[in-house]
């Protein structure tokens, strides 16, 4: 219920200001600029999405996801709205549950408005569009993971640019590890097993298997997992802050 | 109503508050004075459930803020010392919200925002966005927040201050009126708010309670019948805690 209340207000806040609109305009642009130009959408002539579109996400999502998180919780702590928060009969967790699903809330919206690429394979083509769902099951699995991490900096700091650098560098991390040229420079210095180690953490080893359009539960826990910690990190960061 | 009981707060090597025991009854306004950083906000802050106490506890209407702080916490209404609100907001919206994480819900929570508005002379800035707002608007908004579920313990941190005399006195008025059904804890530096608001009043010194009293008991207490002289007299001055 104070979840509920939470994740209204914090949508609403999204859209009484220009955060949100800037974001999924700049989303759309840059998503579909790359669609069409590095893409080859038109040259290549895949209706699948895979490497034409979705391929792009993950690389907007690093510089934008954190853009939406940065004020989630490094606001409350300059303002100092987080004592009002904390002294409503409302738990830590339910704050963080319903500001990480009005975030995500944001992203969901920027994802649908996509709408017309799919419109479009589908006039075009014949493309499958259970592998396309699959396909933006992870880019948004993907994005709500970076504003997972987003969401615990911003638990750690009061000045929202720090968590934007911050947790924009962190994403970035995560992307490059697993990209395939990157893993192919690392393979020349380490061992095998390292290697593996680094791809894992990584975000694509899991997103491309979704975006192939394979259902794998260790993607799903791997998802999962990394937002469920870093939530679980922020409530301990908050609460160990007020200790 | 409010009951403190050996309520001691350690940051680090700094006791900030040091074995404080006191009690507020229905039907009191007790003033809370001391100089800065005399550990008032932070006895505030423990009572209203937002820092834990290193030791001791304070129980709201007999439930431990510790043992039961969902259920305590729906006993109190709070104003922080800085008056910190949601600047996205209008003053209405605010007030709802704060209502509906309070737990009210369609028509009890439009007449407690109505009432709130009312008592704190917001009508004519109702719809106003938050971040236009005057210091005082500011903060008479933040204190119509802390009255919305009618609560039965008020704890007020410096409520006057940055007003305009007009608004001091207005808001002087308030409490007194509000103390007569409920109980009041309230920290100033303004001693004169002692005698214009108080039932009762204590000093705090570096933790410690260092003068409890009526305000005329204080008076006599000072010598000259003067408080500031008493308040001189009982704490401590900043050169002196550094020498």
């Amino acid at each position: 219920m104070s979840s509920c209340t939470i994740y209204k207000r914090e949508l609403s806040s999204y859209f009484s200001q220009p955060t949100a609109y800037a974001i999924i305009v700049i989303f759309l642009l840059f998503s579909l600029g790359l669609t069409f130009t590095f893409g080859e959408f038109m040259r290549v002539g895949d209706s699948s999405l895979e490497w034409t579109f979705l391929f792009w996400h993950p690389w907007v999502y690093m510089l934008l996801a954190p853009a939406v998180g940065m004020k989630l919780w490094a606001d409350e702590q300059r303002t100092g709205t987080i004592e009002l928060l904390g002294t409503f009969p409302v738990s830590t967790w339910s704050a963080i549950v319903g500001k990480f699903l009005a975030a995500a809330t944001v992203w969901l919206i920027a994802l649908a408005l996509t709408f017309p690429i799919i419109i479009t394979v589908n006039y075009l083509g014949n493309p499958d569009n259970g592998a396309i769902f699959a396909g933006y099951l992870g880019s948004f699995l993907v994005c709500a993971t970076f504003l997972a991490i987003t969401m615990l900096v911003s638990a750690c700091t009061r000045d929202q640019v720090v968590c934007l650098i911050v947790s924009v560098a962190i994403c970035v991390l995560v992307v490059l590890c697993g990209y395939d040229p990157v893993t192919r420079e690392l393979s020349k210095i380490v061992s095998p097993g390292v290697l593996e180690g680094i791809v894992s953490f990584g975000v694509w080893d899991h997103f491309r298997s979704l975006n192939s359009g394979l259902f794998r539960l260790k993607d799903f826990i791997w998802f999962g997992s990394i937002i469920l910690v870093c939530l679980l990190g922020t409530s301990a960061i908050l609460s160990s802050k007020r200790a | 109503m409010i009951e403190v009981e050996n309520l001691t707060k350690q940051f680090g090597t700094k006791r900030a508050v040091d074995n404080l025991t006191f009690t507020v009854q229905k039907g009191e306004v007790l003033g809370f004075l001391g100089p800065n950083g005399a550990g008032k906000s932070t006895t505030m802050r423990m009572i209203t459930g937002f820092i834990p106490p290193t030791s001791g506890d304070a129980k709201v209407c007999g439930i431990s803020i510790t043992d039961n702080p969902g259920e305590a916490k729906t006993k109190i209404g709070y104003l922080p010392e800085s008056a910190p609100l949601y600047n996205d907001m209008t003053v209405i919206g605010f007030l709802k919200f704060c209502a509906a994480i309070r737990g009210l819900k369609d028509t009890a929570k439009n007449d407690a925002v109505e009432r709130a508005i009312d008592t704190c002379f917001l009508d004519t800035v109702a719809k106003q966005s938050i971040d236009t707002l005057s210091k005082g608007y500011r903060h008479r908004t933040c204190l119509a927040q802390a009255l919305l579920h009618d609560p039965e313990v008020l704890i007020l941190d410096e409520p006057t201050d940055g007003l305009d005399p007009n608004q001091k006195f207005e808001v002087r008025q308030l409490i007194k009126r509000l103390g007569k059904t409920k109980a009041i804890l309230f920290s100033t530096h303004i001693l004169e708010e002692v005698e214009a608001a108080c039932t009762r009043a204590v000093i705090v010194d570096r933790g410690k309670i260092v003068a409890d009293g009526t305000p005329a008991e204080l008076l006599a207490q000072s010598g000259t019948g003067s408080l500031t002289d008493l308040f001189r007299k009982v704490t401590t001055r900043d050169t002196e805690a550094a020498a």
